[in-house]
C-alpha cells in the first residue's frame, strides 16, 4: 500500500473518530465501541468494498453488516467522509426529526440492516452471502462482530452454519477491543485463544492489528483466505482507540460528554492535551 | 393436493421461493432433489435459519421455513420478530405439529402460546387452518402476500370441504341462534361433532373456522356473539392470548360484551400421549365439547379418531 493512501486513509480515519467526538454529547452515544471500529469501517468502505452513492440498491453490491451496532457513530463518520450522508444530519443525532440514534436502522441509506440485539447479523449476512453462490454472484458479504457479542451462542451457530455452507463469499470481522460493555472480555466470558476457536469451526483466520492499514490491507486483499471457507478477520483493536484519557478503560462504553469535555477530547484527538474528564464515568445501557 | 406437492410446485414456478428447514424434513421429504439449492437445511439452529431467512429475504427470495412449532415460535422469537417482523419481510414460517398434534413428545414440545407470540409481532399474519384441504386452500395467498407469515401447519386429511380461503375473512358455516362455536386448527373436526351433538340436542348451533387469526374477521366475531345466546371459543392453546383474547379485544373495541365460553388449556399443557387419547383425556373429543357446553352427559357415541403418523 502506497504511503499517500495510508495517509488519506489516516486522514479519513481522523475526521470520522471527529464525528463519533461530537456525536458523543447531548444524550451521548457508545464512543469506545466506534473508536476502536473507526478503522476497520473506513478501510473498509475505502478500500474494499464495491459500495458507493451510486449503487446502494444494486444487487451486485457488495454488503456490509454491523451486527454489534452500538458502533454505528463510527459508520455514519464514515459515510459522511464518503459522500453517502450530509455532515449536517450527524448533528440530528437522537433527533426525533431524523432517524440517527444508537444503533442503526436502514432508512439511513447505505445500512443494510437494523442492529442492536446482538448475535443476529451473522446469520442475516449468512443468508445473503448463500443466495449469492445460489445466484453465481461474486460480491463479498462482510459481517463486523464485537468480541462481547461472541458470547452470543447464535454467533457460533452461525460459524456452523457457514462452514457447512462453505460460505468462503462471506467474511466475519470481530472488531476485538478486549472489551465488552463493563469489564476486559478475558475477566468475564475468556474468548482466547480466539483464532484457534475460529478455525476449529473449519473457518479461514487472519488475525491482525485493526488500526493499521497496511496490515489491513494484506488481509483483505488475501480474500478469499481459502476456497470452500469462511473468512475471519480478527481485528485486535483498542476501545477509545485515539483518546488516551479513554483508551482501555472499563467504565467508558457509553459515554454522553458535556461540551467542555468534547473540546477537550477534540484537541486530544489532534495530540494536544489529555482532558479532565468530569462527566459521570458509567451509564450504564 | 398435499401440503409437499403444493409447496414443490410453487417453488418450481417461481424461483424466488426458497424451502428452509431447521432439519424438520417430515413435511419437505422430496423437495431437496427436486429444488437442489434452493433448499437449504441449517441443522438444528432455528434462530440462525431465521435470520438467514431475512437475508435471502433482502436479496428478493420468499423463504418458506421449517420447524417445530414450539421452537419455532419461541427459539428463535426475537429472530422472528427482529429480522423479519422490524423489517416486514416475507418469511413465510411453517410451523410444524403446533398445539395438540405434538401428541405424546411432552410439554417441551407443546406450542400452546404461538398464536398470541405470533399476534403480538407487528406486520405478522396468522392463520391456523382446520385440516389439509383447509391448509392448501389458504397457502397461495399466504404466500404470495408481503408480510411475514406464521401458518400452524395440519396436514390431518378430513371429508370436510372448505370454502375458498378469503384474506383476514374466517370460514362461517353456520350461524346459530343457541351457541356458535369459533375455533381454528385441528378442532374444527372436533367442533363439527360436538355441532352435531347439540343439533340432535335440539339446540340451533352455529360453527365458524376462525382460519386467519391476524387479520382477524371482526365481522364474524361480532355475528356470532350478537345472534348467538352463547358464544365458544374452542383452541388448542392457552386460554391466555388466543381466540379468546381475541375475542375479547374485538368485543371491547366494538363496546359490546357477550356470553362467552372459552374452551382451551387454562394455565397448564397438556397429558401427552397418542392424539384420540390426548382429546380424550383433556375433554375436547366432539362429545365430550357438547356436553360441556350442554352441562350434561349425552347417549352420543364419539366415532373413532385416525391416529396421525408419527414424524419427528
Amino acid at each position: 500500500m502506497h504511503q499517500t493512501q495510508i495517509n488519506r486513509l489516516e486522514a479519513t480515519a481522523l475526521n470520522v473518530r471527529e464525528h463519533i467526538i461530537k456525536m458523543s454529547t447531548d444524550g451521548g452515544c457508545f464512543v469506545g465501541a466506534s473508536l476502536s471500529a473507526a478503522d476497520l469501517i473506513v478501510y473498509l468502505y475505502s478500500e474494499f468494498l464495491n459500495v458507493n452513492a451510486g449503487n446502494l440498491n444494486d444487487p451486485n453490491r457488495d454488503y456490509l453488516f454491523l451486527s454489534k451496532g452500538h458502533d454505528v457513530p463510527a459508520l455514519y463518520g464514515t459515510f459522511v467522509e464518503l459522500g453517502l450522508l450530509e455532515k449536517e444530519r450527524l448533528q440530528n443525532h437522537l433527533s426525533l426529526n431524523d432517524n440517527i440514534y444508537w444503533h442503526p436502522n436502514t432508512k439511513i441509506p447505505g445500512i443494510e440492516f437494523h442492529s442492536g440485539s446482538l448475535g443476529h447479523l451473522p446469520s442475516v449476512a449468512i443468508g445473503v452471502a448463500m443466495d449469492i453462490k445460489i445466484r453465481g454472484g461474486s460480491n463479498r458479504v462482510v459481517c463486523i462482530m464485537g468480541d462481547g457479542e461472541l458470547n452470543e451462542g447464535t454467533c457460533w451457530e452461525a460459524a456452523l452454519v457457514a462452514n457447512a455452507y462453505k460460505l468462503d463469499n462471506l467474511i466475519f470481522v470481530i472488531d476485538r477491543n478486549h472489551f465488552q460493555a463493563n469489564m476486559a472480555t478475558e475477566d468475564l466470558i475468556p474468548l482466547e485463544p480466539l483464532h484457534d476457536k475460529f478455525t476449529a469451526f473449519g473457518a479461514a483466520v487472519k488475525r491482525i492489528n485493526g488500526h493499521d492499514f497496511e496490515a489491513l490491507h494484506e488481509a483483505f486483499s488475501a480474500y478469499p483466505f481459502e476456497a470452500g471457507k469462511v473468512n475471519v478477520v480478527i481485528a485486535d483493536t483498542v476501545r477509545g482507540k485515539g483518546l488516551p484519557s479513554i483508551e482501555r478503560r472499563a467504565d467508558r462504553w457509553f459515554c454522553n460528554f458535556n461540551a467542555e469535555e468534547v473540546d477537550g477530547l477534540l484537541k486530544e484527538l489532534h495530540g494536544e492535551h489529555t482532558t479532565q474528564l468530569t462527566s459521570e464515568t458509567l451509564v450504564v445501557r | 393436493m398435499t401440503y409437499e406437492e403444493l409447496l414443490t410446485e410453487t417453488a418450481l414456478n417461481d424461483d424466488r421461493f426458497i424451502v428452509m428447514t431447521a432439519e424438520n424434513r417430515a413435511l419437505v421429504r422430496n423437495i431437496p432433489a427436486k429444488l437442489g439449492n434452493r433448499f437449504i437445511d441449517t441443522g438444528i439452529t432455528e434462530q440462525t435459519m431465521i435470520g438467514a431467512a431475512a437475508g435471502l429475504a433482502l436479496r428478493g427470495r420468499i423463504p418458506v421455513v421449517h420447524a417445530l412449532a414450539s421452537f419455532l415460535s419461541m427459539r428463535a422469537f426475537e429472530f422472528i420478530r427482529t429480522d423479519a417482523g422490524i423489517p416486514k419481510l416475507p418469511v413465510k414460517l411453517s410451523s410444524f405439529i403446533p398445539g395438540f398434534l405434538s401428541d405424546g413428545n411432552g410439554p417441551t414440545h407443546q406450542a400452546l402460546e404461538d398464536i398470541a407470540l405470533m399476534c403480538g409481532i407487528p406486520n405478522m399474519t396468522v392463520f391456523a387452518p382446520a385440516d389439509e384441504d383447509d391448509l392448501v386452500k389458504m397457502l397461495p395467498q399466504v404466500w404470495k402476500h408481503p408480510n411475514p407469515s406464521y401458518v400452524r401447519i395440519n396436514t390431518r386429511k378430513t371429508d370436510y370441504v372448505h370454502a375458498p380461503f378469503e384474506w383476514g375473512k374466517a370460514e362461517v358455516v353456520s350461524i346459530g341462534e343457541d351457541v356458535t362455536i369459533l375455533t381454528y386448527g385441528l378442532l374444527f373436526e372436533q367442533a363439527l361433532i360436538a355441532a352435531e351433538v347439540l343439533k340432535s340436542e335440539g339446540l340451533s348451533v352455529g360453527l365458524i373456522n376462525m382460519r386467519s387469526l391476524k387479520p382477524v374477521d371482526e365481522r364474524a366475531i361480532l355475528e356470532a356473539t350478537r345472534e348467538s345466546r352463547l358464544t365458544i371459543t374452542l383452541e388448542d392453546h392457552f386460554q391466555t392470548g388466543g381466540l379468546y383474547s381475541i375475542v375479547a379485544t374485538v368485543l371491547l373495541k366494538h363496546g359490546l360484551t357477550a356470553n362467552v365460553l372459552p374452551i382451551a388449556l387454562n394455565e397448564r399443557w397438556f397429558k401427552p400421549s397418542l392424539l384420540p387419547n390426548v382429546l380424550q383425556h383433556e375433554g375436547f373429543t366432539g362429545k365430550q365439547i357438547a356436553e360441556r357446553i350442554l352441562g350434561y352427559k349425552t347417549f352420543f357415541t364419539q366415532p373413532k379418531m385416525a391416529i396421525p403418523e408419527f414424524s419427528e
